[in-house]
């Protein structure tokens, strides 16, 4: 179980896009993906043997290093790649589940059970709003844990069993900073993709009923 | 998910794409991101470990190392390897809508439409003119950038492509100056020079293609303009011939390539 299984997972859901979703997959894939693996992972890897405090005392880099960072940034990352990819398994599944009744009632009972229309549009709709609100609680989850997105290259920790106020360094500061503006610019991207094509398919439906509606009144 | 994937996702631009664009390809993934995985990763692997400061002083070699390497270069080097390829997403993107539309019309039942079935659609390869030349040369020019931006921006970080054995460093905390030392400065240098040969090969392949296609553009423009008296089938069938013909030995040629470097 690896990343590539997200990969083909999110490979299916292109199919059942518009054309907005596709661009999201593919901005999915290239910048954050491709890139957590092939640069930010390698960034954080000895994120704790190179946290240094300027003491002694056993235990305290470790408490230091604990209070500083509860969740790592790296893991919070993954796990918002994770979760932001997941409200498209829905569409997936409402797919799957249509083509599965045709098969039941062994007659055609949609035109395509691919195409976006009816109940698949609500669902489609909800896991835009779905990745759009996990998207924010994220980047608040990460402005709120590290009072925003500034990495500071000293902290200074006065926590039992540490002595005194001591003055702990954390590791390459700067380049973790970048990436993390990197993580943010594309979260950001990504919701005006989302929402931009959330305006997009309410405005084509909205239109489509107000003709269908216009038409029947005129018959 | 990993270079293997950008290589699958790179693989069904290259049908599209010209002879040189197939060079290119070629060269990115070879020259580039498989000495990326398989060579420049081992040497920056212990790039913290091994760089050491001439002072006990805890904090200073942490200070030292981050005020030299904002940002490493194997991580500018994998951001501008993502970069430099993302603009062929959009030539597979143009080349899938217009798949799309050719099923729609073949769906339909549209009598313009010359395929037998969807299969044929599928396999067909787009010849680039009209509006896919637009985005094919584009595709070009931002690649073009993108490797000129970060060619500039490592020549500016590091102040030019050596990498020094010996560096002095004064931030607090460190007490004095101090001397540091970076790991395996001679082999991370050798490593920076062929990188940096290869982005300027690639920079020249890029050029030389857009070149290529504005040079057809416009003899194309002007052939257009003188055949409009002449009749125009004969000699576009012989084009189409002996385009097919460069194709078949472009894509063997290809084909071996890829098939020994995967």
């Amino acid at each position: 179980m690896s990343w590539a299984f997200l990969r083909d997972l999110l490979s299916g859901v292109n199919k059942y896009s518009t054309g907005i979703g596709r661009i999201w997959v593919a901005i999915v894939f290239m910048f954050r993906l491709l890139v957590y693996v092939a640069a930010a992972e390698n960034i954080w890897k000895h994120e704790h043997d190179e946290f240094e405090c300027n003491i002694k005392q056993p235990g305290c880099e470790n408490v230091c290093f604990d209070h500083f960072f509860p969740v790592s940034h790296i893991r919070l990352w993954a796990l918002q790649l994770i979760m932001v990819s997941t409200p498209s398994l829905l569409v997936v599944f409402h797919v799957a589940y249509r083509e599965n009744r045709e098969k039941h009632h062994n007659q055609k009972l949609y035109r395509n059970p691919g195409k976006i229309d009816g109940g698949l549009l609500c669902t489609y709709l909800i896991s835009l709003i779905l990745k759009t609100g996990l998207e924010i609680v994220f980047l608040v989850l990460f402005y709120k844990l590290y009072n925003g997105f500034k990495i500071p290259s000293l902290v200074k920790c006065d926590i039992k069993p540490c002595p005194d106020t001591v003055d702990c360094y954390i590791s390459k500061p700067t380049e973790k900073m970048i990436f993390l503006y990197f993580l943010v610019a594309t979260s950001c991207l990504c919701i005006i993709l989302n929402l931009s094509e959330l305006s997009y398919l309410i405005f084509k439906y909205s239109i489509k009923c107000y003709l269908k509606r216009h038409v029947k009144k005129q018959q | 998910m990993d270079w293997g994937a950008l290589h699958t996702i790179l693989g069904g631009v290259n049908k599209h794409s010209t002879s040189i664009g197939k060079i290119w390809l070629t060269v990115l993934f070879i020259f580039r991101i498989m000495i990326l995985v398989v060579a420049a990763e081992r040497v920056w692997g212990d790039e913290q470990d091994d760089f050491v400061c001439n002072t006990l002083q805890p904090g200073c070699r942490n200070v030292c190392y981050d005020h030299f390497f904002p940002i490493s270069h194997i991580r500018l080097w994998a951001l501008q390897l993502i970069f430099v390829s993302t603009p062929a997403l959009l030539v597979a993107m143009h080349v899938a809508y217009r798949r799309h539309e050719k099923k729609r019309q073949f769906r339909k039942g549209d009598q313009k439409c010359e395929f037998k079935d969807i299969e044929e659609i599928r396999k067909q390869r787009f010849r680039i003119e009209g509006s896919l030349w637009w985005t094919y040369t584009s595709s070009i020019f931002f690649r073009l950038i993108f490797e000129a931006v970060f060619m500039y921006a490592f020549y500016f970080m590091y102040d030019g492509f050596r990498m020094p054995r010996l560096m002095k460093c004064n931030a607090w905390p460190c007490p004095n100056t101090v001397d540091c030392f970076v790991s395996r400065p001679t082999e991370k240098t050798v490593f920076t020079i062929f990188m940096i040969a290869v982005s300027s090969i690639c920079i020249l392949l890029n050029v030389a293609e857009l070149c290529y296609l504005l040079t057809k553009f416009f003899l194309r423009r002007s052939r257009k303009a003188g055949n409009s008296k002449q009749q125009p089938n004969h000699e576009n069938k012989e084009e189409t011939k002996q385009n097919e013909m460069n194709e078949l030995i472009s894509d063997s040629c290809q084909n071996t390539v890829i098939g020994f470097s995967s």
